[in-house]
């Protein structure tokens, strides 16, 4: 078994996610023109956390939140990695000329966003697109894309792993980090 | 991270309940890109699939072709009619020709039971069983349950019944393996002349007098009646077989609950139902051919999957 090292801790990332939602809120004042895309499946988690803050804490109403699964997008399916199981794309207004803030849970590679980016045009056409993650792990992209937002960078190494759970999905609230599987 | 138990559709018989509810979680997610302003994901871009039709189709090639190109395959098409195939060509020969050109997978229907099989033994790509003779037509009967299934949220404990010329007919015996996989009880009903002799061996309840079928059924299957098959007479006249085992309006009114039509098409109208049943809302007919799609696109990116890249 591989040493899971707990990076964050429950109270840390509701702080982070309180931060993250005021950032939002400073540039998109009351969301009119701006929808809340979480990227499946633990950005979709995210977002709806997000929403929740801006709603409850800030009053916000009527936000526009929607789900993107990437899988089918994606490009690495048949390069020798396990098929991944699509989840459920839920995103039930036009893009067109609108604001768009992808929220993701970890930033890696960069290919997921890549993927999203292709995924959201059979949407409509976004006027902006603009990325928040919770976790961005540095000097590991194979693309240039940066986060907008960003909650927590963590810099590690290439055989290492960083998950961030959420309690909706894992029973708790963390980042940690571990040894990748060997395959 | 699941994966079909196969590498082939050849036909249900093979497959898994697993392999069937992943097929439709697929599929659901198909069905939401399909009724999307752009209908198309990229996931099989460096895919050829060759569609080879030794026999006629209007809905399963159109089908499977859309279902190709709204993944993004590269797609060849081939008719027998307007083929080698009439100068004597054999199918391994057709085929490996079609193959030397590098496609990964073959999408076939052919008159002959097995052919899909047989390929499979003989050359290297994915073959999708699109109807071999009267054995099996399994995008078919996938596409049927998956229709039953959205329907009545599930096909576990449903009864079906299965009308019609059971003999020749590959939609039938698919339909049983997958009905019966997924927990559905099955009834076969027709003339005793077209229901094969030892049918109840798979499991089925047969029924030849097709009121009796109805009032036990929740979902009727009615299947075509396949002249085009049939080298001797198996019932008087059509009109008779109508009187018999036609379904129209009056009949399903009369019934003490509710009855959903199936129907897999081409619809002789007049004939296994009237125009007033296939046009009713008590009929699935056009939510089957929308959801044939979404489940071919499944099974596609599904045995796709399983190809890895040199």
């Amino acid at each position: 078994m591989s040493e899971k090292i707990q990076l964050i801790g429950a109270k840390e990332i509701e702080i982070t996610l309180q931060r993250l939602a005021c950032q939002l809120i400073e540039n998109h004042g009351n969301f009119k023109n701006t929808v809340l895309i979480g990227i499946q499946n633990r950005g979709a988690v995210l977002a709806d956390r997000i929403k929740s803050i801006l709603e409850n804490t800030y009053g916000l109403k009527d936000l526009k939140l929607g789900y993107l699964d990437i899988t089918f997008f994606r490009d690495d399916f048949r390069r020798g990695g396990e098929t991944i199981t699509a989840n459920q794309t839920k995103i039930d207004f036009l893009v067109e000329d609108v604001n768009v803030v992808f929220i993701d849970d970890v930033l890696h590679s960069g290919r997921s966003v890549r993927a999203a980016l292709t995924a959201i045009q059979s949407f409509g056409r976004p006027s902006n697109i603009e990325l928040m993650v919770f976790v961005d792990r540095r000097f590991s992209r194979s693309l240039p894309i940066q986060p907008d937002y960003k909650g927590r960078k963590v810099d590690s190494y290439e055989n290492e792993k960083v998950v961030l759970e959420l309690k909706e999905k894992d029973g708790t609230d963390g980042v940690y980090i571990e040894q990748k599987k060997q395959k | 991270m699941s994966q079909l138990s196969v590498d082939h559709l050849l036909g249900i018989k093979g497959l898994t309940r697993e392999d069937i509810e992943l097929i439709f979680s697929t599929a659901d997610n198909f069905k939401g890109v399909i009724n999307r302003p752009i209908k198309k994901v990229p996931s099989l871009r460096d895919i050829t699939i060759a569609n080879l039709f030794f026999e006629n189709s209007t809905r399963t090639r159109l089908s499977f072709e859309l279902a190709e190109k709204r993944l993004s395959a590269d797609v060849v098409n081939f008719s027998a009619s307007s083929s080698s195939v009439t100068k004597g060509e054999t199918l391994v020969d057709t085929v490996k020709n079609i193959l030397a050109m590098k496609v990964d997978m073959v999408v076939m229907r052919h008159p002959n039971p097995g052919a899909g099989v047989f390929l499979s033994k003989h050359i290297d790509a994915t073959i999708l069983n699109a109807g071999d003779g009267a054995h099996e037509h399994p995008t078919q009967a996938l596409l049927d349950t998956y229709s039953i299934r959205e329907k009545f949220g599930t096909v576990e404990g449903k009864k079906v019944v299965i009308v019609g010329d059971i003999l020749h007919s590959r939609v039938a015996l698919s339909n049983i393996y997958a009905l019966q996989l997924l927990g559905a009880e099955v009834m076969v009903c027709g003339p005793s002349t077209l229901l094969p002799k030892f049918i109840h061996t798979l499991g089925v309840k047969v029924e030849t007098n097709l009121r009796k079928a109805l009032e036990w059924a929740d979902v009727a299957n009615m299947l075509r009646v396949q002249h085009e098959r049939q080298d001797i007479k198996y019932f008087p006249s059509i009109r008779e077989y109508t009187n018999m085992y036609g379904v129209d309006m009056e009949l399903l009114n009369s019934l003490e609950s509710d009855v959903t039509i199936l129907h897999p098409g081409p619809i002789n109208r007049g004939v296994e139902i009237t125009s007033e049943v296939a046009d009713s809302d008590k009929a699935l007919i056009l939510d089957q051919v929308e959801n044939g799609v979404a489940v071919r696109m499944a099974v596609l990116y599904l045995l796709a999957s399983k190809i890895k890249r040199e």
